[in-house]
């Protein structure tokens, strides 16, 4: 049995993906959550890569790590969560939690060392040659086949985009905002009264007449 | 020689985990979103490989249509958690009892 680059390469990222997944759910800080967050995410891509799926490897190192967890440590870092508080009742689920993730793991292996996933009925296949494009062959079938989806996605990203604008926007009414429509409507006439009266002082020259 | 089983039991670990992270983090519910995130990490990981295993491209597109649903439901969410902070100053899971539900 020969211990491929290809099997180094699988067992290394596996191992620094799982003990990222374990330090996203037990570390105490929110922020260093997220960044664990992205190593798995980062550990996840070069997977996909040794399954030879390049374009969506780096569509979740673009979108993932680039746009979804810069969001969450925005989030993080504006809220002002109590930690201790949140802390409370970790040890006391531990051990139910322990129990049904090893009972899933147990129960998942005993139904994926089935045959039919075996090497022997579902072997490697050959590597693509090398001006094989994945992305040309993903693109082809995503405009053809699955265009309607794919634009059924699209409006899931808008409906996504204004829900999240419009629950967040807030309206503050002490503050003062420029009226345009009122600003152009205003006319002289409604801000602006002459008055016509006497002139409160007596004439200078008048008065100036008067002692001589 | 690495195995279909080989990619399936690392995203059988991956979820299990995710899924412990939900009964140890059921307070934060910042934790609990990233939980879901990797939750659906592991899934597809399952798609890419039955993808690769297969030689069918229809497992990367279904990966591509999960990433896209993921990232809006991580946006929403996030915008109802900044709404909650604000109304309620607490994100603790126990507190938001105010439907008595």
């Amino acid at each position: 049995m020969t211990f491929s680059f290809l099997d180094f390469a699988f067992y290394a990222f596996a191992a620094v993906l799982i003990f990222a997944a374990l330090m996203v759910v037990t570390v105490r800080n929110p922020v260093k959550a997220a960044l664990f967050l992205v190593l798995a995410f980062f550990s996840a891509a070069c997977i996909w890569i040794t399954l030879e799926a390049e374009f969506l490897a780096i569509v979740l190192v673009l979108v993932y790590v680039g746009a979804v967890m810069v969001l969450f440590l925005f989030v993080v870092m504006m809220l002002d969560i109590n930690l201790v508080q949140m802390r409370e009742g970790f040890g006391k689920y531990l051990p139910v939690g322990g129990f049904v993730a090893l009972l899933l793991v147990a129960e998942l292996i005993i139904i994926l060392n089935a045959k039919v996933f075996s090497p022997d009925s579902m072997p490697r296949p050959a590597g693509q040659p090398a001006d094989y494009s994945n992305t040309q062959k993903l693109g082809e079938i995503l405009y053809t086949q699955y265009a309607y989806p794919f634009e059924i996605a699209a409006i899931i990203l808008l409906v996504a985009i204004v829900a999240a604008i419009s629950l967040t926007l807030r309206r503050r009414p002490q503050t003062r905002y420029q009226k345009p429509a009122k600003q152009i409507s205003a006319r002289k006439e409604d801000r602006l009264r002459v008055v016509s009266m006497k002139s409160e002082k007596p004439d200078p020259d008048a008065a100036g007449a008067g002692t001589e | 020689m690495i195995s279909l089983t080989h990619y399936l039991v690392l995203g059988a670990v991956l979820f299990s985990i995710a899924v412990v992270g939900i009964f140890l983090n059921r307070k934060n519910v910042v934790i609990l979103l990233m939980a879901i995130e990797l939750l659906l990490l592991a899934v597809n990981i399952n798609f890419v490989a039955f993808s690769h295993y297969l030689q069918d491209i229809a497992g990367q597109v279904f990966v591509f249509f999960i990433l896209t649903v993921a990232a809006a439901e991580a946006a929403i969410g996030l915008a109802i958690l900044i709404v909650l902070f604000r109304n309620r100053h607490t994100i603790n899971v126990e507190d938001l009892n105010r439907l008595s539900g």
